[in-house]
């Protein structure tokens, strides 16, 4: 249980929202031009990262709308969510989904709308 | 290795049984080994121990990041059963519940697995379709399986209310299936497998791969480089991240799941009943608690513990079904990382890097198989070709399409 932030409606605890997988994975163009091996890839291969991961997710109990979001998957903290087609924040290099050293923190801060 | 019998017991306590020999030895990292399998749980343990025992390969090495069974091992809800829908699970899931059946003997060590029987409940026409069409099929690979009606169930579990929210309309039952104590699983195989040469090495990471011309070399850890001629993967939640090391990745995601135990009380249940419909299960443990589980959290985490929210989701329909419940105090809560595939089926392969092999995917309902996938995956890996019985699993399936989907025996039950 964590807090998400829907860019439209702000910070709301998880249980509103529901989760929809990894973020930016495009749909090839040309399904038919492409391997068996790169149409597997890309159903079912992902990233599953330990650290900042970007996910997307959608207000299901409030405005209903989709959106992406970077999230520590150790910590379950979500850094900022950004709206689609928009691109990723940039936490601060050293997050590790509680802390970073001050620098990279006011680095990062100046980044964030 | 000093057989364990009641004559032990008796000669120890002469001692007060302070000269029990230690379980299994804390060796040093050797330079190179046959053998190093990633991850010291059920699973890595039990293939180092069929390699040593049936492939004669005792140049073995377990190395674990922290203790041994201190992943999902040691947080799952131990329920075994074999009753799953396609002839490749019933091949693989039913060879694991044979070794069980013979496994405290084989190890000398008491494995309490207790054949107290697993009683799938149906609440609505759906379930009754998906238990009736499983059940045949369960039945026809010579697994056995019974259908159950709602009488039958009052009969068997006596606290049961069968006419609430959630109104119970049939039951698949398993006999063989039941319980088993986690801990002495990979306990057990480590005793065993250090007996024959196995070094057990724990608080060491593998951090990195050293890898030449597609060829797996050895691996880097906490406790310095270590050779290796194969590398067996058996890392469940974090296998992704052991696959990056190696420049690959998998078809996983990993979900956070979670588990409760009671207050010990007096028997009261003595078979496990879960429940497709409403992600609630539950059994007894042999000291007494109510061991509860559920589904596991709706997003991929590697935090290691579950969300508040579920907690709610199991017990509610667990106090519907069985109101005399309603005053239970909880007394733990955990959670582990489970590594799913999208077809609820483990993977285990062959992969990119020659001679490095991963067993992996086995998500929320693995510890039933531990035997079984130890066995044919220490086969694997000592004939460079994955086992018949494992050959199914293999990664490819992901892009040659043959998936073998187990969402309704696998993806709520575990
Ligand atoms: C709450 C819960 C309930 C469950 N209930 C059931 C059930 O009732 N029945 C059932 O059949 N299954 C159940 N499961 C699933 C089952 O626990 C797992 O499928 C099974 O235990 C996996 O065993 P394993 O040996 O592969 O993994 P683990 O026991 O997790 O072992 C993997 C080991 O690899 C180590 N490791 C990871 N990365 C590294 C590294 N880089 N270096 C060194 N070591 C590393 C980890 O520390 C860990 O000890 C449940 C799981 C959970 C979490
Ligand atoms: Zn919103
Ligand atoms: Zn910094």
């Amino acid at each position: 249980m964590f807090l998400v932030k829907c860019p439209w409606c702000g910070w709301r605890d998880q249980t509103e929202f529901s989760y929809g997988g990894e973020a930016h994975i495009a749909r090839p163009l040309e399904p038919g031009q492409i391997s068996d091996q790169e149409w597997g890839d890309y159903i079912y291969t992902r990233t599953n990262t330990k650290g900042i991961h970007a996910e997307r997710w959608v207000h299901t109990q409030a405005c209903g709308r989709w959106f992406n979001a970077l999230r520590h998957t150790v910590t379950d903290v979500m850094w900022d969510s950004y709206k689609m087609g928009e691109d990723a924040p940039t936490p601060p290099k050293d997050w590790d989904g509680l802390t970073c050293c001050d620098d990279h923190k006011k680095l990062a801060e100046g980044a964030k709308k | 290795m000093k057989k364990y019998s009641i004559f032990a017991i008796a000669r120890n306590a002469r001692t007060h049984h302070e000269n029990w020999e230690r379980a299994w030895r804390s060796p040093d990292p050797k330079p190179h080994y046959d053998v190093v399998i990633i991850g010291g749980g059920g699973h890595g343990l039990a293939t180092a121990y069929y390699l040593a025992k049936e492939c004669g390969i005792t140049n073995v090495a377990v190395i674990e990041k922290g203790w041994l069974g201190g992943g999902n091992t040691g947080r799952n809800t131990t329920i075994v059963r074999s009753n799953y829908l396609w002839d490749e699970s019933a091949a693989l899931y039913d060879h694991a519940v044979r070794l069980w059946e013979g496994l405290s003997d084989e190890l000398n060590y008491n494995v309490m697995f207790s054949q107290r029987g697993l009683l799938h409940l149906a609440h609505n026409v759906h379930d009754m379709q998906e238990i009736g069409r499983r059940g045949n099929s369960i039945y026809m690979n010579g697994i056995d399986s019974e259908f159950l009606s709602p009488e039958q169930v009052k009969e068997m579990v006596p606290i049961i209310n069968l006419n609430c929210r959630y109104p119970v309309m049939g039951g698949l039952l398993q006999r063989r299936g039941g319980t088993a104590r986690h801990d002495a699983v990979a306990w057990g195989y480590a005793r065993a497998a250090d007996a024959m040469g196995v070094d057990i090495i724990q608080n060491c990471e593998v951090t990195g791969f050293k890898i030449e011309g597609g060829v797996v070399k050895g691996v880097e850890t906490t406790r310095g480089s270590i050779g290796a001629g194969k590398v067996g993967v058996v890392a469940a939640g974090h296998s992704s991240v052991v696959a990056e090391m190696a420049g690959f990745r998998m078809p996983l995601e990993s979900f956070p799941l979670q588990a409760f135990v009671s207050e010990p009380m007096k028997p009261i249940v003595d078979c496990v009943i879960m429940s497709n419909a409403i992600h609630a299960y539950i059994s007894q443990s042999d000291k007494g608690e109510l061991v509860i589980g559920g589904s596991g959290d709706p997003y991929i985490s590697y935090s290691q513990r579950g969300s508040f929210d579920q907690i709610e989701h199991v017990v509610g329909p667990v106090l519907e079904l069985y109101p005399i419940f309603s005053r239970v105090r909880m007394l733990r809560q955990w959670g582990g990382i489970t590594d799913v595939t999208v077809d609820r089926s483990p993977i285990m392969t062959k992969t990119p890097v020659e001679n490095m092999f991963f067993n992996c995917g086995w998500g929320t309902g693995g510890f039933k198989a531990t035997p079984g996938s130890g066995h044919v995956f220490a086969h694997s890996i000592a004939k460079g070709e994955m086992h018949p019985v494992a050959a199914p699993f293999s990664m490819d399936r992901f892009h040659t399409g043959a998936l073998i989907d187990e969402a309704a025996a696998a993806a709520v039950a575990h």
